[in-house]
Parts: C-alpha cells; sequence; structure tokens
C-alpha cells in the first residue's frame, strides 16, 4: 500500500503555475530523491505535500487518510515530518530541549500542568529525556546536548532537525536541501544517519539541488522542470534521459 | 513621608503586575501586546462598578481577572493571524477602542464625568495602618503571581512558549499547534491586568476614561525593557526603577530652586526621556535580561 499519494496536484501563485499537475505515490519506506533547477517547483511541491503550502487543484492522501486541506500541525501528528532548507532550530533552547519541545502528545506540557501534578510531569519530562538521550547518540550530537541550538554549526543543525523529527516517530521524513551549506564531512554523517532511517522502514523524501549527491544513495529519483515531473525512476535511467539532460543546461550532469 | 513612600510602593507594584503578565506575553511567547492598558482598564471598571453595586471586593477583584481574561480572547485569535507589528497595531487600537468605548457608554461608566466614590480597600482601618494593609495585600498578590508564573516559565508549557518566540513555524511542523499557546498567554497576561486593574480601582477610588491612555502601556513596556526582557526578577524591579525615574525627577526641584512651575513639569519629562535613553544605549539588555532589546 502507498504512503503517500499525490494526484493532479497544482499550485498557483496568481497566473504562474508553480506545480502543475503533479502525481506521484510513495510506498512505505520508499527513498525518493526530487531534483530540478532553481524554479523547477520542487520546493514548492515539497510545501503542498508538508503543508506549509496550499494546492489550488488536486489532492493529497497520507497512509489512506485525505490531508489536502490539513493544517501542518495535523500531518505531522499523522508521521509526516520535515525539515527545513534554511534550519529552524529553537535557538535559545538547549540542543536536548529542542528534542523535548518536539515530542508529541504533551500531556505534561498544559498550562495547568504548570502548577498541579507536577511530579507526574516529571515523570513524563524523564522518559522523554530517555528517549530523547538515544535519538541524540545516533545522530552523534551527545556531545552538545546541553549547548544552546542558536551556536551550532549549520551541520549540527541539520543533524538536530533530523533528531527532532525523529522524537515524532514518523513515517515519512522529507528533507529539504539537508546537504546546503554542510561542509563535506558532514554531508558524509548525514548521509549516513538517513541510510540508517531507510533501513528502519521509514520512508524518506529528500529534495536536492546537487544530483551527484543525491544519486549516490536514493533509490527513486524524480527530476522536475517548470512544475512538472520530467522523469521518474532508477537514478541512473533519470539522469540518461536527453530531456533531464537537456534541462540540466545540455547534459553537464 | 512613610504615607507618600507606601502610595508609590502601591502603584510600583501594580505596574509590577502589569509588567509580569507582558513579560509572560513578549518576553516568553513573543507576542507583541501594545494594549495592555485595556485589559488593566476593563478589570478596573469591572471591579468598581460590581462593588459599586455592593458585591463583595474579593468577588469583584476575581470577576475583574475574569473579564479581563475572557476579552483577550477575540484578540488571541487576531494573534494567530498576523505576526509582529501587525499585532501590535490592532493590539492598539483595541485598547484604543476600549478606552473609547468607556468614554462614550455614560449610562454605565459616567464617561468623561468619572466614576467617583468606589468602595476603598480596608477601610476598617485608617492612616498609615491602613497604606500598610493595602500595601502588603498587593505584595502577597504579586509575589504569588511572580510564583506561579516562574513555575511556568521552567515547565513544559513555557518550554513550548520559547519554542514559539525562537521559531513558530517549527513549531508547527513538529505536529502542535502554536494557537492553543498563545491564547492562553493572552489569556492569562489579561487577567493579571485586570486583577491590577481592580487593585487601582479600590486605591485610587476615582476613575476616568483619562487614566487609560495608551502612556500606561508603555510604562509598563518600558518596565520590562529598563528590567531586562525575559526575566521576572527584571518585571519586578523594573517597575521600581521606572517610578524611580518617574517620581524621583520630583525632587530635582530641591536641588534646583528658582525654576517656575511649568518649566519644572518640562525638565523632569525631559529628564526622564535622557535617563531612558542612556540605560538603554549603555545596558541595551537592562537589569537582569540575556538578550538585548
Amino acid at each position: 500500500m502507498s504512503l503517500l499519494e499525490v494526484q493532479h496536484a497544482c499550485v498557483d501563485f496568481g497566473a504562474f503555475r508553480a506545480v502543475s499537475d503533479v502525481s506521484l505515490s510513495l510506498a512505505e519506506g520508499e527513498l525518493l530523491g526530487i531534483a530540478g533547477t532553481n524554479g523547477a517547483g520542487k520546493s514548492t511541491l515539497f510545501a503542498a505535500i508538508a503543508g506549509q503550502q496550499a494546492t489550488s487543484t488536486g489532492r493529497i492522501e497520507f497512509g489512506g487518510a485525505d490531508v489536502t486541506r490539513k493544517p501542518v500541525h495535523q500531518r505531522a501528528r499523522f508521521g509526516l515530518a520535515r525539515t527545513f532548507q534554511t534550519p529552524r532550530e529553537f535557538a535559545n533552547l538547549s540542543v536536548l530541549e529542542n528534542l523535548l519541545a518536539a515530542a508529541p502528545n504533551g500531556r505534561h506540557e498544559s498550562l495547568l500542568a504548570s502548577w498541579v501534578g507536577r511530579r507526574a510531569s516529571r515523570h513524563q519530562e524523564l522518559e522523554l529525556v530517555r528517549q530523547a538521550d538515544e535519538i541524540l547518540a545516533f545522530v552523534k550530537l551527545m556531545p552538545v546536548r546541553d549547548q544552546s541550538a542558536g551556536g551550532l554549526s549549520g551541520g549540527q543543525k541539520k543533524l538536530l532537525e533530523l533528531a527532532r523529527v525523529l522524537m515524532l516517530s514518523p513515517k515519512l521524513i522529507m528533507l529539504d536541501e539537508p546537504f546546503a551549506g554542510v561542509n563535506p564531512v558532514l554531508i558524509g554523517e548525514i548521509i549516513e544517519v538517513l541510510r540508517k532511517l531507510h533501513g528502519r522502514g521509514i520512508a524518506l523524501i529528500v529534495v536536492e539541488h546537487h544530483l551527484q549527491a543525491l544519486k549516490s544513495f536514493v533509490q527513486r529519483l524524480i527530476v522536475m522542470d517548470q512544475g512538472r515531473i520530467l522523469a521518474d525512476g532508477n537514478p541512473h535511467l533519470v539522469l540518461d534521459d536527453p530531456r533531464v539532460q537537456a534541462a540540466y543546461m545540455g547534459g553537464v550532469v | 513621608m512613610d504615607a507618600y513612600l507606601l502610595a508609590i510602593g502601591t502603584i510600583v507594584l501594580i505596574y509590577a503586575l502589569l509588567a509580569i503578565g507582558l513579560n509572560l506575553q513578549y518576553g516568553e511567547t513573543g507576542l507583541i501586546n501594545f494594549g495592555h492598558v485595556a485589559f488593566f482598564a476593563l478589570g478596573a471598571y469591572t471591579s468598581a462598578l460590581l462593588a459599586l453595586k455592593g458585591w463583595p471586593l474579593p468577588l469583584s477583584f476575581l470577576a475583574a481577572g475574569a473579564i479581563a481574561a475572557f476579552s483577550a480572547v477575540p484578540l488571541g485569535f487576531a494573534a494567530l493571524r498576523l505576526r509582529d507589528d501587525y499585532l501590535a497595531i490592532v493590539t492598539l487600537g483595541f485598547s484604543e477602542t476600549v478606552r473609547l468605548v468607556i468614554q462614550q457608554e455614560e449610562w454605565l461608566t459616567r464617561g468623561v464625568q468619572g466614576l467617583p466614590g468606589i468602595p476603598g480597600l480596608f477601610t476598617s482601618l485608617a492612616g498609615t495602618p491602613r497604606a500598610w494593609a493595602i500595601f502588603l495585600t498587593l505584595l502577597a498578590v504579586t509575589a504569588l503571581a511572580a510564583y506561579a508564573i516562574s513555575l511556568l516559565q521552567r515547565s513544559p508549557f513555557g518550554r513550548m512558549l520559547r519554542a514559539i518566540r525562537d521559531n513558530e513555524p517549527a513549531v508547527e511542523a513538529l505536529g502542535k499547534n502554536p494557537s492553543g499557546f498563545k491564547i492562553r498567554v493572552f489569556m492569562l497576561g489579561a487577567a493579571l491586568a485586570g486583577i491590577a486593574g481592580a487593585f487601582y480601582a479600590h486605591f485610587i477610588t476615582f476613575l476616568t476614561p483619562e487614566q487609560f491612555i495608551p502612556l500606561v502601556t508603555f510604562y509598563v513596556w518600558m518596565s520590562i525593557i529598563l528590567g531586562g526582557i525575559g526575566s521576572l526578577r527584571g518585571a519586578l524591579l523594573g517597575s521600581t526603577l521606572l517610578m524611580f525615574f518617574l517620581e524621583g525627577s520630583r525632587f530635582i526641584r530641591d536641588i534646583l530652586p528658582g525654576v517656575a512651575e511649568v518649566q519644572m513639569a518640562n525638565i523632569r519629562l525631559a529628564m526622564i526621556g535622557l535617563a531612558l535613553v542612556l540605560f538603554v544605549l549603555y545596558r541595551p539588555q537592562g537589569l537582569f535580561g540575556k538578550r538585548p532589546v
């Protein structure tokens, strides 16, 4: 059964059609890359799936439920998580607190719980700390656990965002240009983390500008151009497609 | 002198209550509220009118907090759609609307003629003991409010507020709806302002709409800026510092004899302005703040 189903989605900004009749289907646990030149519509499509951008027409289903008109936070609760191109860490919170703030179903987060039943809240918190520590060890951020997130390097912030969405136990993680502005060593680490997540059966969609980085680890590649899907399939076949080569300035792929 | 200092102390505490609420809204959550005085006014008039109808004061105080809190709900919903500067304008407009409604609805509030004869606090006492009783009661209420807010700041709820302040789209992407948090914060800050208003009404015992001009809101802003944005201690001490500037400048008169009364008033305002500018220039993070304004 497919996890994500996009049917004939269009996104219009006034007279400009940024995403034009895009349909795609993603199976559970699949690892998909989406590439395209600037303005190809990949980021808009990404935002439409995550919910930040409303679609003009078309339908988006996630886990069998229609989420076309659902707000961002509800989609996230279904297990559809995303990271941002420019990291959106909670700068004044510590790395650990960033993860704790992401923990779902927080009864301890109610206003009343600030004053009543503090012991029970603390109990719930301790359990979350344990869970967060596990995730921090997994993405190798344990050494900076108690530092404020605003002081991390660009690459560490990307790892933090990834760690944070793992607190949601997501079924699908969408990553928006995870390698942009990250030093080569950390790119390798991020790819390794993504491979492991894929190994755990979490579906991934990676939107990336750089085809080389994508090609090295995705199972399936979609190339977009002018709001449309140009090619969809095995990365090597897609990159050999003459239309893709033409879209990328005369075949310098 | 005792009576004067106690009266000043009482006003400081009223401002401190207002500052605690605004600090929760702006310092913790990042909501720009330029209409704080509206909730102060609603609390003052609610408690005054109910007390004049014969309600016991503890009940009228609670009603003041409740009415102020619920009047913040529509503003909370506006906050969901607006960001930063737009919210500032809407809240400022809201507070002016509240003031004008109070001014126009004479059947209820007696408009610009003012509302005289509001029952005072501790009328069984007189003179200095009474002033002490008022001051200490207000001190206890302010301390309780400060304690409750400090628990809140250290709780997971408080952590969520700081997360919203730091990055709201990220909060949404993590499956949480910032709306509920923001509305609660608006209501809580407004409830504190409403109770501050009730104390003010029964302390001054006379209300007119001119007491609730936007300047009051900006005095509260000055308090939290002086004290340090996001710091609870700062909110408390900032009000003291503000009152030191506002009232302390009266005593300049003693060292500047031979200046006419009108000139003196202007000199005072200029000195307050200068003191604030210098303070913010040399200590932009306030007394206890971690980040500059």
